[in-house]
């Protein structure tokens, strides 16, 4: 079994942050690093889009080349390609490179995973031609390429960005369905003084607004009844705006309601989570350092609760400090001091939080789909099935699986758990936290069977008492 | 208002015992536990198995054929009341060797049991090249396999759906969230309290809680000597037809994901599943199926069978407080037809009823 | 497959390598992310599920959501994923049960 002093699971702004601080203090780091090149989602393909396409992407995209860079350092072993599928409360780290399974198993690991776009189940959502705000990003991001006739549906921030970058890459969307409610405008007028802290971030919204704006993009605010149109492919997406019924035609529908932490890896680690009610779903619980309830495990980025990639940076930072402490490659008078500034940063980029949250809560048509729509996209199960499960006794997550496999496809609940979550909340009329979440195991990725049995070279001998029998 | 039947476990032990009842007019009440329980009824293989069981023990042996021949019946019942097929084939079932040795050795248990069943246990002994004709994807490794004309299997999660329905619609009540605490005899009667404080009354208490027959046992007069065995399991992503009966360890379930077990562990209340056995399991399959090499595992679990000492499953009226019952084993697929259908008549005794002596728990004498 | 498809390059004068997906011939970026390549050629459906047989494409380009699978070599793979290079022999996913002959 290979050993590492810190492990870091993502390449995101957090891990990337985390594996460079490590570095400075001597620590020798192996960075996971799903993708083919770092950078996580938010800062994907840096290194590679910077020169071609870094007008269109915008300088809050183009910081990620600093934190990319900062990997160039003999003690980070940056493994690329490398999809995670096992932790253990060991540390033991298995995943795949290349088709073949790897086993690896650090003193310390930084689970540094960010953050998945919740699930925005709508009538259609699962039609070629539906795809979230962010895959839009990805692609051109990564690939360069854009949507011709795409409309931008949903709330958050994303959704503007995405429509200036396509603004900008001489592709403006057809048009911007915002399910922002004047209601949210109020509530977050509670929070503008965090927001007014933030003051970079709205200006920035207010020059992204007026882009989109000058181009021409059509904006319909408090749409409800979002829904995608077409038969093989999406064709148009319907939704009611100011009382009336609206048809657009388009090939590409963006859907978007903000994004949430993937819980996936701490899940499977039996860490306890919390309910945040604020951004309306769960987080591992961790302390001020990121430390979990587990020696050896710490949580860093968005994957630990939304903050952005600058706060992401910021507490990948804190997370490798305590990390060195603990590894004692620096004292903790060390760690104490070097951390106070990092904490005043992280502080402040996390000042506008509470006003986007409150300005941006997911649309209560998505948390609570009518029933007919998908809500399990992997094994086509919708709303009313999960209502029906209920009705005969399902009160929590892991009991749909039983009844209609609902979260048992390959996806494990990635798009569906916060979903069945609610659904079972409001329909036993209870709260999301005494609900809980999907029971998740390894593996965390499908991976072939074969290349799990080859493991077993690495592997002891089955111990005594622990026979493989054969049927029962 | 008095439950005349409590079953505590609502798990497809107690709610196959639940919906017999039912049919027979009874008034029921289920209690279960909460999402986050162990539930060996949602971690199971989804056998229907008769071979190997009972070798030395012909009584369990007769049990087990005796319901695997109800089941049809009682699919067909499930499927026509609920509208749930619950995909039960009983074409045979394997048995698989790598050694001819092992295969002889078990063959000849088989031959003993048979001749204390009268001849009635319907196997055939397979050598590769017959296996191969039935089983085109077999490997080479695979030297034989023993085939048992009463095996089947079927889809325990849609069993699971369809009794929970049918026990509602038929009038049952059944209590979710709900796991009792501690059931006391009190004047003739029984008081069973909750996790939150709740108190019931009911007339007669079946214990068909799994694992938590050793807590609540006692009390009644039970032993209750069970403890919990994992078992872990894989399953695939869902693949095209690839083999035409379940064997013990492997069986390619109705949606099309492969199911691969199993392991016997003695880890007290652990359900996780190890990277060490999972990688076995995974090893072994692909040598019985080579296909498998590329199929990808989708998902792993651990699940706690419920041991008795000795395998057997434990039927027992108390003997020292009239209207407890205990009902527990580990084959809860297999035996939910005889659960459903027969077992309503050993709590009421009679004529009809079977004779389950051989179950009794004093059998488990304290030497 | 449409005739023109619903993305679009913006990026130009990147060297292509044959690639076959579902029997059909695309030259495709070398070195380019499978998904968005078959998604900037003009495909649109890439697989079908095996519940229903509903049509699936890319959802959301990360590898979470696995509605991209693709089966390369005997392997499900996903094409969000992978990347392209020469001679890549792409099939569609097993869907819903096929006759014998499909």
């Amino acid at each position: 079994m290979r050993d590492a002093a810190l492990l870091v699971v993502g390449a995101g702004p957090a891990g990337m942050a985390a594996a460079a601080a490590a570095a400075s203090m001597g620590v020798a780091v192996t960075l996971l690093d799903e993708q083919p090149a770092a950078g996580g989602q938010i800062y994907r393909a840096v290194e590679a889009a910077a020169g071609p396409r870094g007008e269109i992407l915008g300088e809050d995209y183009l910081y990620g080349l600093r934190l990319v860079r900062a990997l160039e350092s003999p003690l980070i072993a940056h493994e690329k390609g490398a999809t995670v599928w096992r932790v253990d409360a060991d540390g033991t780290v298995a995943y795949s490179q290349g088709g073949k399974g790897r086993l690896i198993r650090g003193r310390r690991v930084i689970l540094a995973t960010g953050a998945l776009e919740r699930p925005v189940p709508a009538p259609g959502w699962t039609l070629p031609g539906v795809m979230t705000a962010g895959a839009a990003q990805i692609l051109l991001k990564q690939s360069a390429v854009v949507p011709r006739r795409a409309v931008l549906a949903g709330k958050g921030p994303l959704l503007y960005l995405v429509a200036q970058q396509l603004v900008k890459a001489g592709h403006p969307p057809l048009a911007l369905v915002e399910a922002r409610q004047t209601t949210d405008h109020l509530r977050a007028l509670a929070h503008l003084a965090g927001a007014l802290k933030g003051w970079r971030t709205l200006a920035k919204g207010a020059s992204m607004l007026s882009e989109i704006g000058k181009a021409g993009v059509e904006r319909y605010r408090g749409a409800t009844k979002i829904a995608v149109e077409g038969d093989k492919a999406a064709c148009a997406i319907t939704f009611d705006c100011g009382g009336r019924s609206r048809r657009i035609a388009c090939d590409t529908v963006l859907l978007h309601q903000g994004v949430v932490p993937n819980t996936q890896i701490t899940r499977s680690l039996r860490l306890e989570h919390v309910w945040d009610s604020a951004q309306r779903c769960f987080r591992p619980k961790v302390d001020e350092w990121g430390a979990t309830g587990l020696q050896r495990i710490y949580v860093a980025g968005d994957g630990a609760g939304i903050g952005g990639a600058r706060a992401a940076e910021q507490a990948g930072r804190l997370t490798a400090l305590h990390a060195a402490a603990e590894l004692a490659a620096i004292s903790l008078e060390d760690r104490d001091r070097q951390a106070a500034g990092i904490r005043k940063a992280l502080r402040a980029e996390l000042a506008v939080r509470p006003f986007l949250d409150a300005a941006f809560p997911p649309a209560p048509e998505i948390l609570r789909p009518a029933d007919e729509t998908i809500v399990c996209r992997c094994e086509e199960v919708t709303a009313g099935d999960i209502r029906g499960y209920a009705k005969i006794g399902c009160t929590g997550p892991n009991q749909t699986k039983a009844y209609g496999r609902c979260g048992m496809g390959p996806c494990q609940g990635r798009y569906c758990g916060l979903t069945v979550t609610e659904l079972l909340a409001e329909a036993n009329g209870t709260s999301a936290a005494e609900v809980g979440y999907y029971r998740i195991r390894a593996p965390l990725k499908p991976i072939a069977l074969g290349e799990l049995a080859d493991l077993d070279e690495v592997v002891p001998d089955v111990r005594p008492g622990q026979e493989i029998g054969r049927n029962l | 208002m008095d439950i005349e039947n409590a079953i505590i476990g609502g798990g497809v032990v107690g709610l196959s015992l639940a919906y017999g009842l039912l049919k027979r007019g009874r008034g029921v009440t289920v209690f279960d536990e909460g999402d986050d329980a162990f539930r060996a009824s949602r971690g199971n293989f989804g056998l229907v198995w008769v071979q190997g069981k009972g070798l030395g023990a012909p009584d369990y042996a007769r049990w087990t054929r005796r319901s695997a021949e109800a089941w049809h019946g009682f699919a067909e019942e499930l499927r026509a009341a609920s509208g749930h097929d619950l995909a039960l084939s009983q074409e045979g079932g394997y048995d698989f060797y790598f050694d001819e040795e092992s295969l002889a050795q078990r063959v000849a248990q088989y031959e003993a049991l048979k001749a204390e069943l009268g001849g009635d246990y319907p196997f055939d002994v397979l050598g590769h090249n017959a296996l191969k004709r039935e089983e085109p994807g077999i490997g080479s490794e695979v030297a034989g396999a023993i085939l048992h004309h009463a095996d089947g299997h079927v889809n325990p999660l849609l069993l699971l759906k369809a009794l929970a329905s049918e026990v509602r619609r038929a009038g049952g009540h059944v209590r979710s969230n709900c796991k009792i605490v501690s059931v006391e005899p009190s004047s003739g009667e029984f008081r069973l309290t909750s996790e939150f404080g709740s108190i019931f009354g009911a007339a007669r208490v079946v214990l068909t809680a799994g694992l938590g027959a050793a807590e609540l046992g006692p009390k009644l007069g039970f032993k209750a000597p069970v403890r919990p065995q994992r078992g872990q399991v894989l399953i695939t992503e869902k693949l095209p037809k690839m083999m035409n009966r379940p064997s013990g360890i492997i069986r390619q379930v109705n949606e099309g994901g492969v199911q691969i077990g199993d392991s016997k562990e003695e880890v007290g209340l652990d359900d996780r599943e190890t990277l060490e056995t999972t990688s076995q399991i995974a090893a072994r399959a692909i040598r019985v199926y080579p296909a498998l090499r590329k199929a990808n595992l989708l998902r792993s679990w651990g699940a706690l069978r419920i041991m008795s000492p000795d395998g057997l499953p434990i039927y027992q009226k108390s003997e020292t407080v009239p209207g407890a019952y205990l009902v527990t084993c580990h084959s809860g697929i297999t035996l939910a037809a005889a659960h459903a259908m027969f077992l309503p008549d050993w709590l009421d005794g009679g004529e009809s009823a079977p004779n389950l002596e051989a179950f009794s728990e004093n059998r488990f004498t304290v030497s | 497959m449409k005739t023109v498809s619903p993305f679009l390059e913006i990026a130009a004068g990147r060297k292509t390598v044959e690639v076959e997906f579902d029997g059909e011939t695309y030259a495709l970026a070398d070195g380019a992310n499978l998904a968005a390549a078959l998604l900037a050629a003009g495909v649109q459906g890439f697989r079908t599920t095996p519940v229903s047989g509903a049509p699936r494409a890319p959802f959301c380009m990360m590898g979470a959501c696995f509605d991209c699978l693709v089966e390369i070599d005997g392997f499900t793979v996903q094409a969000c994923m992978t990347t392209v290079k020469p001679g890549l022999k792409v099939a569609r996913v097993h869907g819903k049960e096929e006759p014998a002959d499909a």
